[in-house]
């Protein structure tokens, strides 16, 4: 194992526990969830190895199977690259703990079938961040796609429904990627990123170009739910059952954030976007600002704490797509920051709620109440959470946000500025009165657990509490971080020409 | 007019699957039964699949199998071999649009199962229900 290809075990670990899964969870069910953590604990150490020794020596490119580029298939493990992949793993890894336990609630002898996809989701991923070929780029996505497909598919209710909509939204978007690829490769004859890099500025025609570009972006905003491509999102991820939705819901959409910012910036340059199209990023940022409004009002109709989370991811995705397309380097580190930020506070919100479902059930608000005292530990990471989606101080979404705002009001884009701070006051809001509704509201007296005067405390179990509190304390130390993690890792890895 | 009449004759291979595409948007959005989406799904995706491969093809060219000897001693004229990277490429999206069919077709029948229709606006009546 020479520490140079140590993120190749960190991708590759996750694929044979998918298969070894499969077959030992046939026979015996119980050694499925070690091993679940086991392949995921090794795939999380090899990547903060890699990320520790990129901080150190600088990145590198790494060439699969010895096929030299531009020919073979190139991996590009830099700042960007090996941030991600630690974010990846250490998400992974902490939303299994809580996954094992609510996933042997809800699907009893189906858990290895749900680990095997949930493995291969989690490779994929792994590829998604690493990968430096614009068509790998596109395999990836199906293979994360198509199991996040499955997963969401195992849920209860409707949710079939809902991820056949999402099967033919998805597909479509990885079409218009695969469309736009096609051009790209019609143009200039190559797939690897760094030679398309070098090929593009010295082409001329200039439409054909430009229809990939659009092509390829369009197909990743539909893909990572940008408004108003979002439709899909709401549905799949409120029916996803809850194992599933504290792993898709942190990283889909951010790992997707991350492949435009790729390709914006090592396929195409910042020149060829922001210069040589100069207006189309007033529309983007405007799109962008409409979206977070838009997301944010339709997060305030909902009834559900399950449903109102995933709207507010919607309004997430607007603030980093809108973040990158700032076009100067404030917001650009803020986009960054916030794809970090967003991963872990949308993880913490996550399994905050899985812990409550895990005894409760159903999540609308009324039967949210009285929950402080039924599950402190819980709700006190709950209020954490939604701390950092307002952007309060000590936690880490203040201070992504504070990024985006200078960048906004840099690029002058008031519009965007304003939505970013509508959208906070409507999360204090959201967040203030699910507050209100679990800490001040007695519960109905006929509802389970609770009497006249003592209220039972009745804490999902040790295995959902823990990553839940991991997760947490990682918002504030993520938060306090900061400052390091902006100058040592986010500025090194801003595109040339910022 | 033969301005354009030419254009579309000199470049009818990508007006084919412009059309074909066209076909396959309209099934995905406009039909009502989920079959028909998932059909004209997979019309979208074979559009851009033989997008890719008529970009390969040459006037005249041959098949890319190479005489081992004759390569080393002549070198190779690229003008008459057809491109065989894009037919690689494609072998690979029709093992996805394989896969992500397989998977539509298997949530399709837990579709009908649950709500015994396939047509989205019954589905959507019995939801509500």
């Amino acid at each position: 194992m020479s520490p140079t290809n140590l993120h190749m075990y960190a991708l590759a670990a996750p694929l044979i526990g998918a298969f070894a899964v499969m077959v030992v969870g046939r026979y015996s069910r119980r050694a499925v969830a070690p091993l679940v953590l086991g392949v995921l604990s090794f795939s999380f150490a090899a990547a903060l190895t890699v990320f520790l020794q990129v901080l150190s020596g600088g990145g590198f490119r790494y060439v699969v199977g010895n096929w030299l580029a531009p020919y073979g298939i190139e991996l590009s493990v830099d700042h960007l690259g090996s941030l991600m992949q630690l974010l990846v793993s250490g998400v992974a890894l902490t939303a299994s703990v809580s996954a094992v336990k609510s996933v042997a609630k809800d699907l009893e002898d189906r858990q290895h079938l749900f680990f095997t996809l949930y493995l291969i989701l989690i490779a994929g991923l792994h590829g998604l961040v690493l990968t430096a070929d614009a068509f790998n780029v596109y395999v990836l996505l199906e293979i994360a796609s198509i199991t996040a497909y499955g997963l969401i598919a195992l849920g209860k209710g409707r949710a079939v429904v809902s991820s056949f909509n999402y099967v033919i939204m998805g597909s479509t978007g990885a079409c218009f990627y695969l469309l736009g690829i096609g051009y790209l490769y019609i143009l200039t004859g190559t797939l690897n990123m760094a030679d398309l890099a070098r090929i593009i500025p010295t082409l001329e025609s200039g439409a054909a170009l430009a229809t990939a570009f659009s092509f390829c972006i369009v197909g990743l905003w539909i893909k990572m739910a940008f408004f108003p491509l979002h439709v899909w999102l709401p549905n799949a991820y409120s029916d996803m059952p809850d194992g599933a939705a504290v792993l898709v819901a942190p990283l889909m959409t951010k790992v997707t954030i991350y492949l435009m910012i790729r390709f914006m910036f090592s396929i195409f340059s910042p020149a060829y976007e922001f210069i040589q199209h100069a207006g189309v990023q007033q529309i983007v940022v405007g799109v962008a600002a409409v979206g977070i409004v838009c997301a944010s009002a339709m997060a305030l109709a909902q009834k559900n704490l399950r449903r109102m989370l995933t709207y507010l991811i919607v309004a997430e995705v607007g603030y980093m797509v809108g973040g990158v397309w700032l076009a100067n380097a404030q917001g650009m580190t803020g986009a960054i920051l916030h794809i970090v930020n967003d991963a872990l506070m949308t993880l913490c919100l996550f399994l905050a709620v899985s812990a409550i479902a895990y005894h409760e059930g159903a999540l609308d608000f009324h039967r949210l109440r009285g929950l402080y005292r039924r599950m402190p530990v819980t709700m006190a990471a709950f209020t954490v959470g939604a701390l950092s989606m307002i952007g309060v101080p000590p936690t880490c979404g203040f201070f992504s946000k504070w990024y985006l705002i200078l960048g906004g009001i840099e690029a002058g884009q008031w519009l965007y500025v304003g939505a970013l701070i509508f959208s906070s006051l409507v999360n204090a809001v959201l967040f203030f009165r699910v507050i209100e509704i679990a800490y001040f509201r007695m519960p109905d007296a006929d509802a389970p657990g609770t009497g006249h005067g003592a209220v039972q405390v009745r804490e999902a179990p040790a295995m959902m509490l823990q990553p839940l509190v991991v997760a947490a304390a990682a918002l504030i130390g993520v938060g306090l971080a900061t400052g390091p993690l902006v100058q040592h890792v986010i500025r090194v890895a801003l595109p040339g020409g910022f | 007019m033969d301005a354009i009449l030419s254009e579309i004759i000199a470049k009818y291979n990508y007006w084919i699957y412009v059309v074909l595409m066209m076909i396959g948007f309209y099934a995905m959005i406009g039909k009502n039964n989920l079959v028909k989406k998932l059909l004209g799904m997979n019309i979208f995706q074979t559009a851009i699949i033989l997008m890719f491969i008529s970009s390969g093809v040459k006037k005249g060219g041959l098949i890319p199998v190479l005489d081992k000897q004759a390569a080393l001693e002549h070198g190779v004229n690229s003008a008459l071999i057809n491109n065989p990277v894009p037919h690689v490429l494609m072998l690979t999206a029709i093992v996805v649009s394989v896969s992500v069919t397989g998977v539509a077709l298997a949530l399709m029948q837990r579709i009908y199962r649950r709500y015994g229709t396939l047509e989205e606006n019954e589905i959507l009546e019995k939801m509500d229900r």
